[in-house]
């Protein structure tokens, strides 16, 4: 038997709470981090869509000024969720040799990138900051954790585009199995609400267009969803060892049974319509994690309530878990989020292993007619989930075909 | 042209920009290595923001015999003049 990996600190930023007391609550109540964009670059470039879904606490209230200036915000958003997830798990005392850190990014420190491009292009390069290459780095967010907390046994950065922070918690489990660490700090940070992805994702048809109707605008499984809304922030994991955290006495939220990560091989940008490389995901997810279908209760989907990415799930969810997918409660939270692209999938495991662990699921907004073609049992008032033994799962799919699955069981 | 006060409470102001360090302890005598701890980074920083505050050029040959506050203050006093 492969070592048990249990869950024991969480950690979030995100445009429903700056941290997660305040995310869970809201995400169980329902409410919209959509808003209008206020900074001037939306009406500078023209942008086709002025919204999305921004941080709701800034970094730079919790992190002191010189530390947030030498961090991308994608960096920044992974101190202050990692920072808060270390807290919670209560370690005092840890050999730093053994604590590793897997933190993902979708696209890495694109503010930084794109103004050092324009302080270069406007003042020369005597005027590009030393702190660029460092602050623009994908693994930039992976290195901040490790400085951070001293975490010596490897930092990682996974990139999967939408998957990436699934993917995070994959390679976590993999570090703690294969003996290469006890602890791990996973997570995902994504700041990418800057014009220039904007116009990109807009140009791809991938945005919802509701400018008039922000906190309406993310629907995922309506019949009305015409895209994604954009979303930053940041969520965070503290996976352990059992062993290692039944020692320390540790209070222990969840146990990460398994994991699954696959490729479509299909198209660069388009889900497998009949979503196979999903249904491999989730079948090797729950072989890894020894669970049944029948055992699953609750699936945070992936569901970005774009028209054509919504469907392929439900058709991989209905191949995996056989005709048990009409007995599970879906939660499609980025109706509340938006999508965070690569932290999407860590900040979705937070609720998912709170939904766990409360008993209680995430609700969905804005579905007011469900697509005929999707009919899953959608969450969109309070529920709560039964007692004794359950299994939970939070499914994330990235441009490139990638897909990633994590089975969350009960302790 | 500034008088040497001018450029050390200047240059006191880009260093707290940069590192936090408290303006008043940025003192001509103060080594920015063993002293303030600002890293080769921090330096090229502040370095980069000195020229633009006082107009002056600073060549990077020139940026490791700065090795005090003081000598900082003098290279700037002398490439105004």
């Amino acid at each position: 038997m492969p070592r048990k990996v249990v869950i024991t600190g969480l950690g979030a930023t995100t445009p429903i709470g700056g941290d997660v007391p305040t995310m869970w609550a809201n995400s169980l109540k329902g409410v919209s981090g959509a808003r209008t964009i206020e900074a001037d670059w939306v009406q500078k470039y023209e942008l086709p869509v002025t919204f999305a879904a921004q941080i709701a606490t800034p970094a730079a209230e919790v992190l002191s000024r010189v530390e947030a200036k030498r961090m991308d915000p994608s960096t920044q958003f992974a101190v202050v969720a990692s920072r808060e997830a270390w807290r919670d798990s209560g370690i005092e005392e840890v050999d730093k040799d053994r604590l590793a850190v897997a933190f993902a990014t979708g696209i890495g420190g694109v503010w930084t990138l794109l103004d050092a491009w324009d302080v270069l292009r406007e003042k020369g390069p005597r005027r590009v900051l030393p702190m660029t290459v460092p602050m623009l780095m994908p693994n930039g967010p992976a290195a901040a954790v490790s400085l951070d907390l001293g975490a010596r046994a490897g930092a990682h950065t996974p990139v999967s585009a939408c998957a990436s922070g699934t993917e995070a918690l994959h390679q976590g489990l993999e570090l703690i199995r294969s003996g290469k660490a006890d602890v791990v700090v996973c997570g995902g940070a994504e700041a990418a609400i800057h014009p220039m992805p904007i116009a990109a994702f807009a140009a791809m048809q991938a945005l919802s267009r509701r400018n008039d109707e922000p906190e309406l605008a993310s629907r995922p499984y309506d019949t009305n969803r015409d895209g994604f809304v954009m979303g930053e922030g940041a969520g965070a994991l503290v996976i352990e060892a059992e062993e290692h955290a039944l020692a320390r006495g540790a209070r222990i939220y969840a146990e990460l049974g398994g994991t699954s990560v696959t490729a479509d091989a299909y198209h660069i940008t388009a889900p497998d319509p009949e979503g196979l490389g999903a249904t491999r995901a989730l079948k090797a997810a729950l072989f890894d994690a020894r669970a049944q279908a029948e055992d699953v209760v609750h699936v945070n989907a992936h569901a970005t309530s774009t028209p054509v990415g919504d469907k392929p799930e439900y058709t991989a969810l209905k191949a995996a878990l056989g005709s048990h997918v009409e007995q599970v409660a879906v939660s499609a939270t980025k109706s509340q989020t938006g999508h965070l692209l690569g932290a999407s999938g860590a900040v979705e495991a937070v609720m998912t292993v709170l939904a766990i662990y409360d008993r209680k699921v995430p609700v969905t907004i804005n579905l007011d007619n469900q697509d005929p073609e999707i009919p899953l049992d959608v969450v969109t008032s309070p529920r709560e989930l039964p007692q004794g033994d359950i299994v939970a799962l939070s499914n994330s799919f990235g441009f490139g075909g990638h897909n990633a699955v994590i089975v969350l069981r009960s302790v | 042209m500034a008088s040497n006060e001018e450029i050390l409470s200047g240059l006191a102001e880009i260093v707290n920009e940069e590192t936090g360090l408290a303006p008043e302890s940025v003192e001509m005598d103060k080594s920015f290595t063993d002293d303030l701890d600002i890293d080769s980074i921090s330096m090229m920083t502040i370095v980069v923001n000195a020229e633009e505050k006082f107009g002056v050029r600073i060549p990077d040959e020139e940026v490791k015999n700065l090795k005090t506050v003081g000598d900082a203050v003098n290279f700037i006093s002398g490439a105004q003049a």
